[in-house]
């Protein structure tokens, strides 16, 4: 009896010790990794927001709450509403034309359904540097349009380097992520749900408004934000097509590390970046536990 | 009142229905009995508005009801999965098809409080259909169907999603909900116990066709073709030729039978296992001799398979209560001519 | 249900839009002409130019070498890390902290490696991309091998330790071999994202060091020329086959198991 115990007690202890060898060998190398390379440099980042920038360059040790201050400048302030704008307008786009697509995706016959959703992830996987060129093949000054355009006898028109270019860029880029997640929630349906509200004596559009919309919602959340966050911060479609000027927050991010050399505004207008994500994704937390 | 004329519809090489013709009463609760694959969900899906069929018509007191979109028809579904949409109440389930006809909110109301009580889950109101039992979101499913006071209320599977204890309240429950609301159920279901217990009448479908329309009881004594008879309920099935006084069975001999068939039509002879009466010893002078192969008691009702020389199936016969008969014994078998019914093969 | 006419408009348009612009460059980058805008003629005189383009070739190689080395080491990590995160812990933080490279914009992730790499005064230079790809290489690994690892069924593993085998020759012999395929598809999508990454190599990179994106990236923001044509036209086509070719092969690991 005695003895039974003593070697359960035993066995326990084993088994404990196994068990925390097996997280050390597991876990360790991969968190090691993500706190030397992720969370530490994340922090810093964070530190920065409350310290002085050097005379050339750098840090200075000295707390200021100025940086945040500063973020309130008209002139960052347009900035970072323009990249509000901008991001917005470009998922609302994205939306419109992404859910028709994605609706009529998830009603193709099996076979047709995975080419269709193939054919809207493909772009996404070839580089990005390169689709954003291609917009510039076509719109720039003597670009294919306008020398279409001419042939008819019309322009030549200015259509680079402006907002409308960036939203157009914008919604290129990132269409397929709005795809991909509202196709998920439509597939998932159940269409007797829709057979159900038109047996009821629902007219289509109201069987889409009462039944279909509310059930995506989820989707159309996750869509808006997949295209929302990487549009808010990008610095490349704005330069390459909005003409180089800081017109989002991305590129006087980028300018504030690589050109005025200000590294504490850099992290002040980083973390106000990563806030509005941050108020985004409770968002759609809230949406999810609603659904 | 719903009169079904011709209609067909094929999918690619598959014909789901195929000249399909019926007429249901008012006030009627009439099934639509087949394996799965036999076209009757198509024929449900036709009336529903869901489907349209290559030809035919469908005509609902005289008047055409395939012009109609789904939407117009004064017709509802109960649906098997019961579709009860996930984001309302189960209030607002039932309330939807009464808003889309724009009612006034009061009236919406009452016709909700009504119809909820008569199903006995106005406490479960404000519920979503995920927190209910399986047996309440049917009654909500059928609530949702009845608010509407349709001409005819279509079930598909109605019982099928249920255990075996909420499927008996159920199956009375449709009755006396029938009984009460007089609009017409067309129930479909490959269940034979559930449309025998429910309609009043039953149509049994095979490869897309109508096979027979009978009530319930003519349909299980007097099956009309040889895949009635092998369907609706357990049967043992003797093919062979008529003959004036049963059928002249393959290897059996003449077997006793009770039909207007002329002599020599192909026909199965088929015999109910409760008809058959079983005598033990080598003496009786049953129709059929063998030895018992299997006993197996199913409470309150013994089955005996019994193999007879000639025929490869066993014969199956069943006896009330237990019985003293073991594996091994030999038997024999008999039953009256009228017993034996036949159908033309 | 019947399919709404009306939304085969936005259907094509969404297909239009999204080809119409490579389907363009593709045909510009058979022009015989300079201009990159009017074609003159078919010829392959741009892949000839393009081939010996010196930058372009580092930056080739460049990218190459971060995206294989990343690869490997998010591999490595990321697998080890879902099998962590799997069977050894119920943490919701370590959760959150292994997707956050992959949500975390990387302009962000990028300026924190800049900090981080300036404040231990570590050169730049390839390695510094390589590590940095590793982040969220990893992060992606890590995500893909822990779907696959909730489905798999953990009554094999105990199945083996019944069977007396020990921790360590059940994860060798039972848990990897199941996990196979989700680690092949983390590193498959590690290598795409380390490839096409711009960004985080932006920040990192030595500028005597730079990853093809950065060469295109300089080449476009300085003037378009069809050898970018041609180079887009190639790194398409490598894109276009290595996606179909990984969605036959998910389909045939589909099929098998």
């Amino acid at each position: 009896m005695t003895r039974s115990t003593v070697s359960g007690a035993a066995a326990a202890s084993r088994s404990r010790r196994s068990r925390a060898l097996g997280r050390l060998i597991f876990l360790g190398p991969g968190l090691t990794y993500l706190i030397v390379l992720l969370l530490i440099p994340l922090a810093l980042v964070l530190s920065y927001t409350l310290f002085r920038r050097g005379r050339f360059g750098g840090v200075v040790y000295e707390a200021t709450g100025e940086n945040f201050t500063r973020l309130f400048d008209p002139l960052y302030l347009d900035v970072i509403l323009s990249s509000l704008r901008l991001a917005t307008i470009a998922t609302v786009i994205a939306l419109l034309v992404g859910y028709p697509t994605a609706y009529l995706i998830a009603m193709l016959p099996r076979k047709w359904k995975t080419v269709a959703l193939v054919a809207i992830v493909l772009p996404f996987w070839t580089n990005f540097l390169v689709r954003i060129y291609a917009w510039i093949v076509l719109l720039s000054g003597p670009g294919l349009v306008n020398s279409t355009l001419g042939e008819l006898g019309l322009g030549p028109f200015e259509f680079l380097y402006n907002q409308g270019t960036i939203v157009t860029g914008l919604v290129y880029s990132y269409l397929p992520l709005m795809v991909l997640p509202l196709y998920a929630a439509i597939e998932k349906l159940d269409p007797q749900l829709r057979e159900a509200s038109a047996n009821l004596g629902a007219r289509p559009a109201r069987t889409f408004v009462s039944v279909t919309l509310p059930l995506t919602l989820p989707g159309v959340v996750t869509g808006c934000l997949f295209v929302f966050v990487p549009s808010f911060g990008n610095f490349i479609i704005p330069e390459l097509l909005g003409g180089g000027r800081s017109i989002m927050v991305g590129n006087l991010i980028r300018d504030q590390f690589l050109k005025a050399r200000d590294w504490p505004f850099g992290s002040t207008l980083a973390l106000a970046l990563i806030a509005v994500l941050i108020v985004l994704l409770l968002l759609q937390a809230w949406s999810a536990r609603r659904a | 009142m719903l009169q079904i004329t011709g209609v067909s519809r094929r999918f690619g090489d598959v014909t789901a229905l195929a000249d399909v013709s019926l007429e249901i009463r008012q006030g009627e609760f009439f099934a639509l009995l087949g394996p799965s694959g036999c076209g009757k969900t198509t024929l449900l899906r036709i009336l529903a508005g869901f489907e349209s069929p290559d030809s035919g018509a469908v005509t609902l007191d005289g008047e055409d009801l395939l012009g109609r979109p789904a939407h117009r028809r004064p017709v509802n579904l109960m649906f098997q999965s019961y579709a009860l949409f996930p984001h309302m109440t189960v209030a607002k389930n039932v309330a939807y098809g009464l808003e889309r006809e724009k009612l006034p909110k009061a009236e919406v109301r009452s016709r909700v409080a009504e119809v909820l009580e008569k199903v006995g889950l106005t406490s479960m109101a404000g519920r979503r259909p995920q927190q209910l039992s399986g047996g309440q979101r049917q009654r909500v499913a059928l609530a949702r169907a009845i608010v509407k006071r349709p001409r005819l209320l279509l079930l598909d599977e109605p019982l099928s999603a249920l255990d075996k204890k909420v499927r008996a309240e159920m199956q009375l429950e449709l009755k006396r909900l029938q009984h009460e609301v007089g609009i017409t159920f067309v129930v479909v279901t490959h269940d034979q116990e559930e449309a025998m217990s429910l309609a009043d009448r039953i149509a049994v479908f095979s490869a897309g066709q109508v096979e027979q329309v009978d009530a319930p009881v003519a349909l299980y004594e007097r099956p009309r073709t040889p895949f009635v008879a092998g369907f609706v309920g357990a049967n043992n099935l003797f093919s062979g030729r008529a003959c004036s006084v049963g059928l002249a069975a393959d290897g059996l001999g003449v077997l006793p039978g009770s039909s207007d068939l002329p002599d020599g039509t192909p026909a199965l002879l088929a015999v109910r296992p409760e008809r058959l009466r079983l005598d033990g010893g080598q003496n009786g002078e049953g129709v059929l001799k063998g030895e018992v192969a299997d006993v197996s008691f199913y409470g309150g009702v013994s089955h005996v398979s019994v193999t007879v020389p000639g025929r490869a199936e066993p014969v199956l016969a069943a006896t009330q209560g237990a019985t003293p008969i073991r594996a091994g014994a030999r038997v024999s078998l008999s039953w009256a001519a009228g017993d034996g019914v036949l159908v033309p093969q | 249900m019947r399919r709404p006419r009306l939304l085969y408009v936005p259907f094509w348009a969404t297909y239009l839009f999204l080809y119409a612009p490579i389907a363009v460059l593709v045909f510009m980058s058979f022009n015989s002409g300079d201009s990159p805008y009017s074609f003159e003629g078919f010829s392959l005189k741009w892949y000839g130019e393009l081939a010996g383009n010196a930058e372009i070739r580092h930056g080739l190689v460049n990218t190459l070498v971060v995206a294989l080395g990343s690869t490997i080491l998010a591999t490595v990590l990321g697998t080890l890390l879902a099998v962590g995160m799997a069977r050894h812990s119920r943490s919701k933080l370590l959760d959150a902290v292994s997707v956050l490279p992959a949500v975390l914009p990387d302009l962000v992730l990028a300026i924190g490696l800049l900090v981080f790499y300036g404040m231990i005064k570590m050169t730049l230079g390839l390695h510094s991309v390589l590590l940095a790809h590793t982040v969220f290489g990893m992060a992606f690994v890590a995500a893909v091998v822990r779907t696959r690892l909730t489905h798999a069924d953990t009554s094999l593993e105990e199945a083996s330790r019944d069977l007396g085998a020990g921790p360590v020759t059940t994860f060798l012999r039972i848990t990897l071999p199941q996990l196979t395929p989700g680690i092949a598809a983390g590193a498959l999508l590690a290598f795409t994202l380390s490839v096409d990454e711009f960004v985080i190599a932006f920040f990192t990179a030595a500028p005597t060091e730079p990853t093809l994106p950065i060469v295109i990236y300089s080449m476009v923001r300085f003037g378009v020329t069809p050898e970018i044509n041609a180079l887009a036209t190639l790194l398409l086509a490598v894109s276009f086959t290595v996606v179909i070719v990984a969605q036959r092969m998910t389909r045939l690991t589909e099929s098998l198991s």
